[in-house]
């Protein structure tokens, strides 16, 4: 009796509650979902009230109207008349294709400085860490003003450009190389190419399961290089070689035909991939470093040459340390490629977010899609690393 | 990211501020008007060397200024690129646009703004460096073509291109500085935009007389000041202001000789604009009776402004033309002050 009695006396009192730990969080929790809540709810009421004092209407309708602008970089088919929907479209692939290639030189670069950084070479190692210092503390944004800078000011306008090869012309407004234009029987070659990757890929288990069972050492890469190159190229001379190549001609402005690598999409590249390359630099490092040296010897003792040691005992360790920021680098540079609009390179942000936007006024919207996308982007990025880095640490065991 | 940014501060500030219903009350208690200007453009908007602004979209804030306020000094100039300057005016975050901007069906009926007048009758023209020996618009096909970004530019330069079955590379920029950069680097051939920013950038060229201004003109863009929906009598002080300016300088007054004229009294339109007779014109806008003495007496009429800003005495070098007073042959006409 007294006991149960002490103990509702316990409960009752609000300061009981308060000094208990547990109900003290639930309660803090409680009130700072109602303050957030009221918070957007007063957000949105705000501006559904303001826009209506404007008289602005809010919706998507307006991205199937015709954009009315041009674009210069475009990797799909689009013109004017096109909806403001392929308008984004065509900034998206920009986007996208800024990012992959950033991503595929600042891995690169990244994991070259990284490694060399480590060397014994002591000119080799300083030079990186030169590059890693000077690139990784000034901001992204200068870096991209100054290639482009460099590239417009520093090569010549096309009147005046010559032809380092033929069919190669560095110009300011871009480099013009030739194109090649797949004719009839190309299709062949695909196949062959497709023969030979799936070929190289059953012959490398292949000789994986031969090395685990009787330890012979096949060179299936080597093997497997050859057919992904050579099949190709020996059906490519049997079609007769079927490709034509466009050169690029000055034809009044500017060249016609052939194939241009825009300097707004250089300068976005090179400054990211740089700049992004001298972070990986030091994952990469760390990566390395984080792997005991023990390992190392110990291979060493049983007689693994130094070659192998890189690559089957630190590599493998090393990518469990070096994926999960590497993940985020990616992401980084996906999102910084969004200074693009700084020297217009025409991405997401610069169509959709950006001309779109001011010439129909739909401000909340395309904000809304472009920061939606980014989003989607993201998590897509992280996620295929995720399911990459899951695979990495499982091996490792 | 960092253009983003005004674009994210104006949603922002449309997400979390209540716009106040009257843009005169908010004014006359700041005690200074705000105005979106462009970031740079001689003779309508530009620091001068002591670090003034001055220009012909300047003076229309001074004007305002001088009318709400009684000192034409009291603006602050928020320079905008044409790309941010509807956002940052529909959040609130300035009380006038007065940026070079083009009044057009578009903007008038879909963004929740108004245009109070046009200060500026212009019409969208083409540059090329003297050299390249270009003498017509038509013969621009193939060329690599410099236009700021969310401009009629970009909108009127695609449709001419189209009509005349003829294919370009468009540059974008930002800003007019940008601009100059890219063509002067050769990075396009050409530089497309109000005829009048065409003069004007060419005035800050090393070398003005290495380019040329083509002949075709290939839109209309009658140029003027913008304020939000739903004030109607800030509305109204804005296009009165400009008009105050074009009907001082169709009877005669001027900044020197509006004292003098006031005092006449057998000149009843003189003295209702001055307020120097019983006439209450400033009262109807919520002013006071020197509103428009004010902006005469400050700012000019719209005479004097367009001769110091962008007159043939300035680098600019701009005819009236289009812009006279429609009593000398050209189309500016304002309302009555009846
Ligand atoms: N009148 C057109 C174009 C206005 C415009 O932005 N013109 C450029 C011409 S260079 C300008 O004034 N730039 C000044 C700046 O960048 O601040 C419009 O309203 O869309």
């Amino acid at each position: 009796m007294s006991g149960t009695q002490v103990k509702e006396k316990k409960s009752v009192t609000l300061g009981s509650i308060w000094r208990d730990k547990h109900s003290r969080g639930v309660i803090l929790q409680i009130i700072a979902v109602i303050g957030i809540l009221l918070f957007l709810g007063n957000i949105v009421s705000n501006t559904v009230e303001n826009l209506d004092r404007l008289g602005v209407k809010v919706g998507f309708d307006f991205l199937s109207e015709p954009s009315n602008y041009d674009i210069n970089q475009t990797l799909i088919e689009y013109s004017s008349s096109d909806s403001h929907f392929r308008a984004g479209l065509v900034g998206l692939l920009n986007t996208l294709l800024v990012a992959v290639c950033g991503i595929v030189v600042a891995t690169i670069l990244g994991f070259t400085a990284g490694v060399l950084r480590l060397s014994n070479n002591f000119v080799l190692s300083r030079l990186m860490q030169v590059y890693v210092e000077i690139t990784r503390n000034v901001p992204v944004l200068l870096q991209i003003l100054l290639w482009h800078g460099i590239l417009i000011h520093s090569m010549p306008v096309p009147k005046k450009a010559e032809a380092l090869i033929e069919g190669v012309i560095l110009t300011n407004r871009g480099i013009y190389l030739p194109q090649p234009i797949p004719q009839e029987g190309f299709g062949w070659v695909w196949i062959a190419l497709l023969v030979g990757i799936v070929f190289a890929v059953f012959f490398k288990r292949y000789a994986n399961r031969i090395q685990t069972e009787t330890g012979k050492l096949i060179p299936a890469i080597w093997i497997g290089f050859v057919a992904v190159i050579g099949l190709p190229l020996v059906t490519y001379l049997l079609m007769g070689s079927p490709i034509e190549v466009s050169y690029p001609e000055l034809k009044g402005f500017n060249y016609k035909g052939g194939f241009v690598i825009k300097p707004e999409f250089m300068a976005l590249w090179f400054a990211l991939s740089i700049y992004t390359g001298a972070f990986i630099a030091e994952i990469v490092r760390a990566g390395i470093q984080s792997v005991s040296h023990g390992q190392t010897e110990a291979a060493h003792a049983l007689g693994i040459k130094p070659n192998f040691t890189m690559r089957l005992v630190v590599i493998p360790q090393a990518l469990r340390v070096i994926i999960p920021p590497l993940i985020s680098q990616y992401l980084n540079l996906t999102k910084n490629s969004s200074l693009a609009i700084a020297i217009g390179y025409m991405d997401l942000v610069a169509t959709i977010g950006g001309i779109s936007l001011n010439q129909t006024g739909r401000a909340l919207e395309s904000m809304g899609i472009v920061l939606g996308v980014y989003l989607f982007i993201s998590i897509a990025i992280s996620a295929a690393m995720n399911v990459y880095n899951k695979r990495v640490s499982l091996v490792s065991r | 990211m960092k253009k983003l940014l005004p674009i994210a501060v104006s949603l922002a500030a449309l997400t979390a501020m209540n716009v106040s219903a009257s843009t005169l009350e908010d004014v006359q208690a700041r005690g200074v008007l705000k105005c979106g200007v462009s970031t740079g453009l001689a003779g309508f908007a530009t620091p001068n060397d002591a670090g003034q602004w001055e220009g012909l979209d300047v003076d229309l804030c001074r004007a305002v200024a001088a009318a709400v306020l009684g000192d034409s000094e009291k603006v602050e100039y928020v320079p905008l690129t044409s790309k941010v300057r509807f956002e940052v005016l529909k959040s609130g975050e300035i009380d006038v646009l007065s940026r070079v901007t083009t009044w057009t069906f578009t903007r008038d009926a879909s963004l929740g703004l108004n245009f109070a007048g046009v200060n500026y009758y212009d019409g969208q023209g083409f540059m090329v460096p003297a050299a390249l020996g270009v003498s017509s618009a038509k013969d621009l096909d193939g060329a690599s073509i410099c236009i700021q970004t969310g401009t009629t530019t970009e909108l009127n330069l695609a449709e001419y291109f189209k009509l005349n079955g003829m294919s370009y590379e468009p540059v974008p920029v930002e800003t007019s500085a940008e601009g100059r950069q890219n063509y002067i680097a050769g990075r396009c051939d050409v530089y497309t935009t109000d005829a009048s920013a065409l003069a004007a950038q060419r005035s800050v060229f090393e070398d003005p007389t290495a380019h040329v201004v083509l002949p075709e003109i290939i839109s209309k863009e009658p140029l003027g000041p913008v304020v939000r929906h739903g004030d109607d009598q800030w509305l109204d002080i804005v296009k009165w202001s400009h008009n105050a300016m074009l009907n001082a300088e169709e009877l005669n007054i001027t900044s020197k000789n509006l004292d003098e004229r006031g005092a006449n009294a057998n000149d009843p339109s003189a003295q209702g604009l001055l307020g120097t007779n019983e006439a209450k014109l400033g009262a109807m806008l919520g002013l006071d009776k020197k509103w428009a003495y004010n902006i005469i007496k400050q700012v000019g009429n719209y005479s004097e402004s367009f001769e110091r800003n962008v007159g043939k005495e300035t680098a600019l070098k701009l005819e009236r033309g289009l812009n006279a007073l429609w009593t000398n042959g050209g189309i500016q006409y304002a309302p009555p002050l009846k």
